[in-house]
């Protein structure tokens, strides 16, 4: 295993300015059993790792994100905001004057890690849909050789929200010994139909749109409009229709009446294709095939009897957070989560936070989930610190 | 002064009726005080429930897990017998469910202790007895109509209360609060009229 990214590194180098990659020439065997002999991974980190070592915090990212978690400097030097700035950042709950915060695209995304856009070795093409299926577990398995790299043994916290809550939960089951908090936001144990049925209608678009060309339009023409109809259905599981009404209601874009035609004429259809043509541009349409599927596979209680059986006896202490109007990764599956934790004699904290705001309520509701993740944090980072902390008092209690 | 003088008087008594190294639950923990008084210095194994926001957050500062539930949808997520001891300090008379709580208490843990305001304190007796009103006191600090407390009970009346879902009183204290509300003492002669809180600790009967 290399040593050239060792902690001293890490923390010597200059803050984020673009992400920096660690690249893992040993390759990574898959949960599918296939093989990926070579990858690259790409990672950002903000603040500083401290003596002990335990105030290392990692956070994963949803479908659509990237390394870029909190502000900073993209790779040509121009400050870039960070997709979860309001969270992540000096003074910010997750407070990277305090933490050592490191974020890094997911294993089979488009962002700088490997994935489908990503040169085959053995044909020096790219990918396409030759890029073996990945899991949410071979994207904490990417993680985790990353944290080799860096030098960091034990995480304070994994962090995430929405698919990064999945990988969150999926490092508590695969590696126990190496998390002392999860924190899952608007997140899930499992995926229902409703949730796996609007990602079908994604990749769907995608895989008939006629640039599509079996995955391999690299270099020619992009399949835009496929993966533009998945970002707008997209679009519409992440908001509510509280918001939705809010937002947009039954206005009119730049007209006073009906036109009789098919041309965007409501608000919200203006909206969804803005949000559509600006997706196409910073996104991979294969990327999105595979985050979804890997979205669709997870289930953490794969390979147990249940949730609760795969959990059991878990050392490691749970803040877990819905958001009222989230539709998509609703509550009542989180409080599922929530008693199988209880069941396997887990400790876990919940709250539902009240908001309009749907699912992306977790991009936009800063302070209410501050509320709970700086207490969490703070405490978990102390008790870090002193060694055995009160997890110690657990061993008063009889096994049930 | 120590932590505990800082809890509620009747919070004392609580802990001291909790056996070292038990597996708490406290419904309705507010911000966890009793609780990680328990973990702190009994080497118990704490749980809380709460609904109020800044609550679980002071709780989850202290270290404490706890989750937002209604108590009166119940404790499902708890597999029987799940405790040794299950606590509800001053909030069965604000739960829709009574009979519920107590016993969804007496599944999950071996043993309740559960603590309430007497109605029948002679001072309660007494505002409705002479002024023709719902009584409002320092105890009992609201208007009737705006009340989160919708289930008031007297010693007697919780006696049935218990026996008739199932259970059965281990212990009853009576306790009527001194001058300050830091002391507080046993009352023994004629409880239902000079107490004004009670502890017990229940079981399930048989």
């Amino acid at each position: 295993m290399s040593d050239e990214n060792t902690r001293g590194a890490a923390a010597a180098e200059p803050p984020a300015s673009g992400p920096r990659i660690c690249s893992l020439p040993e390759g990574l065997d898959l949960v599918s059993g296939r093989r990926l002999e070579h990858v690259d991974i790409a990672y950002e980190t903000w603040g500083e790792l401290d003596e002990s070592r335990s105030n290392a915090i990692l956070i994963c990212h949803a479908l659509s994100g990237d390394s870029h978690v909190a502000a900073g400097k993209d790779k040509h030097g121009a400050e870039k905001p960070g997709w979860w700035e309001v969270m992540v950042g000096p003074g910010q709950a997750i407070d990277t004057h305090k933490y050592f915060v490191i974020c890094s695209n997911v294993l089979g995304g488009c962002s700088g890690t490997t994935g489908p856009e990503s040169i085959d070795p053995t044909t020096e093409t790219p990918y396409g849909l030759r890029f073996p299926l990945v899991t949410v577990e071979d994207m904490v398995d990417t993680q985790a050789a990353l944290l080799d790299r860096l030098g960091v043994k034990k995480l304070l916290a994994v962090v995430g929200g929405s698919m990064g809550g999945m990988q969150a939960l999926a490092w508590v089951k695969r590696y126990p010994e190496r998390v002392r908090t999860c924190v899952g936001v608007a997140t899930t144990p499992r995926l229902g139909a409703q949730a796996i049925g609007f990602n079908e209608v994604g990749r769907q678009a995608i895989l008939g749109d006629p640039h599509f060309a079996g995955g391999d339009y690299y270099g020619g023409e992009q399949p835009e409009a496929g993966l533009a109809i998945a970002r707008m259905v997209g679009h519409i599981t992440y908001l509510s229709d509280e918001s939705m009404r809010a937002k947009f209601g039954r206005r009119l874009r730049n007209r006073d009446d009906l036109a009789f035609d098919f041309v965007t004429e409501f608000e919200v259809e203006s909206y969804l294709a803005y949000q559509g043509r600006k997706f196409v541009e910073r996104f991979d349409a294969n990327t999105y095939l595979y985050m979804t599927k890997a979205m669709d596979y997870f289930d953490l209680a794969a390979g147990h009897a249940s949730v609760a059986d795969a959990l059991a006896e878990t050392p490691v202490r749970f803040l877990l957070l819905t958001f009222s109007s989230d539709w998509l990764f609703p509550t009542y599956q989180t409080k599922g989560l929530v008693d199988a934790i209880r069941r396997a004699r887990g400790q876990v904290s919940f709250a539902e936070i009240p908001s309009p705001y749907g699912h992306d309520a977790f991009l936009l509701e800063p302070e209410e989930q501050r509320r709970y993740i700086e207490p969490f944090l703070a405490r978990a980072v102390a008790e870090a610190r002193v060694g055995t902390g009160t997890l110690a008092a657990n061993e008063g209690g009889e096994a049930l | 002064m120590t932590a505990a003088d800082l809890l509620r008087a009747d919070l004392q008594l609580v802990i001291s009726l909790v056996p070292q190294g038990s597996r708490v639950l406290d419904l309705g923990c507010g911000d966890g005080s009793l609780i990680a008084h328990l973990r702190d210095e009994r080497g118990c194994d704490v749980r809380g429930i709460e609904l109020a926001p800044e609550e679980i957050a002071a709780a989850i500062a202290r270290g404490l897990s706890v989750v937002q539930a209604d108590l009166d949808e119940g404790l499902s997520g708890y597999p029987d017998s799940a405790f040794d001891v299950v606590v509800l300090s001053q909030t069965l008379q604000v739960v829709r469910n009574p009979a519920l709580v107590l016993r969804e208490m007496l599944r999950v843990g071996s043993r309740a202790i559960i603590t309430f305001p007497n109605f029948g304190h002679w001072k309660v007796r007494g505002y409705l007895a002479l002024k023709g009103r719902m009584p409002v006191s320092e105890s009992i600090p609201f208007s009737w109509y705006d009340t989160p407390n919708i289930h008031h009970t007297t010693l007697k009346d919780f006696r049935d209360f218990i026996a008739a879902n199932g259970g059965e009183i281990e212990r009853e204290i009576p306790l009527a609060a001194g001058e300050w509300r830091q002391e507080i003492r046993q009352v023994r002669f004629m409880p239902n009229l000079l107490a004004d809180t009670a502890v017990a600790v229940v079981r399930a009967r048989g």
